[in-house]
């Protein structure tokens, strides 16, 4: 038997992360008042000017929005973790078509996924029995109900926004393994994976479960590392979102962005999909530009197309599924999308 | 000799775990080599839904995570 050669030094844990929690709430609440004391006092901005007011507006959303990020983020990390892919696919495995979709999408919004683990996933899944319909709602609301944009919605717009947006991803999720489960896709997929489908999937492993200072870790890591990638995104984001604040005119988005004009959401879908990494900074700009007036069903539209449509997880899809099935899987997310901002933009929402 | 796989595609996450696997076998003393495993075909048939993923002697310690040097060496000290 081995022995640890050396002790390493770690914080205590417990002191460390109500420390952090303090601190964070502190910075929480004193937001406000210092980014409005840096504009007017400090910079000596008047109150009321379009640059006095952009710069307010930039110096008290940026810590906001890195605040949301690091503390909500890390909280959902951690209760994603007792959710793993095993456990759904345990839970999914001999349930009825329409069901099994519902259940799938569902545990989608719930469960940690990267799109690394798209393939082992899928393939997992087709061995445990679950339809290639079931599986594609799964792979459809987990990016799409995005935890970082769920995050910046409800801390920017309130839980409304929030829900809607998850309702809605919940929806074209649904829908659209309905629609594909329906589609013979088989012949699509390449052909070691109908061999391995053939092999009964491993009985899982007694798993080894994390404990609950393992699992705050991880989520605590995971979203430094999110926070690191992510907050230059954040910084112009909102650089660009006090711009629009300070600078746009009203009437210029609505006209441009508004239910009046069919252009406007196949626009912003097709502008989303280079964005995939940047939906952090991307949130900002559109808390500006709905404050301007964009229509929510747009707003909602080029949301989802930003998490939804990432093209590095379609790569990697390829692995598994020839071109068609990629194809059409895109086609039925996108003419989800689509129905949803058109949708809420119909309805005047 | 403890045979530790790191199984995953290679992206950031298995490198990390790769490393950390690493150093655990330093800081456990122990004689051990460790393996990359990326075939998803392999993968998938170990029961490993999320990657990256870590066995020691075939046994599925972690998935879905990244565990510390600290852990994968507490592991490896009961390995033995």
């Amino acid at each position: 038997m081995g022995t640890l050669a050396i002790q390493r030094l770690q914080l205590p844990f417990w002191p460390s992360a109500a420390l952090a929690v303090a601190a964070w709430l502190v910075a929480w609440f004193a937001a406000w008042p210092v980014s409005q004391w840096l504009a007017f006092d400090l910079l000596g901005f008047q109150p009321g000017s379009s640059l006095g007011e952009a710069t307010a507006f930039f110096l008290y959303d940026v810590p906001k929005v890195l605040l949301l990020l690091t503390g909500i983020v890390t909280l959902v990390s951690w209760l994603r973790s007792y959710v793993p892919p095993q456990r759904v696919r345990a839970a999914l495995a001999g349930r009825g078509e329409v069901a099994g979709t519902v259940a799938a999408a569902s545990f989608g919004v719930v469960t940690p996924f990267c799109s690394c683990s798209a393939v082992p996933l899928f393939i997992g899944f087709l061995q445990a029995g679950i339809p290639i319909g079931v599986t594609l709602a799964f792979l459809i609301s987990s990016p799409l109900v995005n935890e970082v944009a769920l995050v910046l919605l409800w801390g920017l717009f309130g839980p409304q926004v929030a829900i809607l947006y998850m309702a809605a991803g919940l929806s074209v999720a649904i829908v659209g393994g309905l629609v594909l489960g329906r589609l013979p896709l088989e012949r699509f997929l390449e052909p070691w994976v109908l061999e391995a489908r053939q092999t009964a999937p491993v009985t899982a492993p007694v798993e080894h479960r994390p404990t609950t200072e393992q699992r705050l870790r991880d989520a605590w890591s995971s979203t430094r590392s999110l926070v690191r990638k992510v907050w230059p995104w954040v910084v112009i984001g909102i650089g660009v979102g006090a711009f629009i604040h300070g600078y746009v005119p009203t009437e210029f988005i609505v006209q441009v962005g508004g239910a009046g004009n069919p252009l406007a959401v196949p626009l912003v879908v097709a502008l989303a999909v280079p964005l995939y990494a940047g939906v952090a900074g991307v949130i900002p700009i559109v808390e500006a530009l709905l404050d301007k007036g964009l229509p929510l069903g747009t707003v909602l539209a080029f949301m989802m197309a930003t998490v939804a449509i990432s093209l590095p997880e379609f790569v990697i899809l390829r692995r598994v599924a020839r071109p068609p099935l990629l194809a059409i899987f895109l086609g039925v997310v996108v003419a989800g999308i689509l129905a949803v901002g058109f949708l809420f933009n119909a309805l005047g929402m | 000799m403890v045979k530790i796989e790191v199984l995953g595609s290679g992206c950031a996450n298995c490198q990390k775990l790769e490393q950390n696997a690493r150093e655990a076998v330093t800081l456990a003393g122990v004689d051990a080599e460790v393996v990359k495993v990326t075939d998803y075909g392999e993968i998938a048939a170990r029961g490993v839904l999320s990657t990256p993923g870590l066995a020691i002697d075939g046994d599925v310690k972690s998935t879905g995570r990244i565990p510390t040097p600290g852990d994968i060496a507490e592991w490896l000290s009961s390995a033995g």
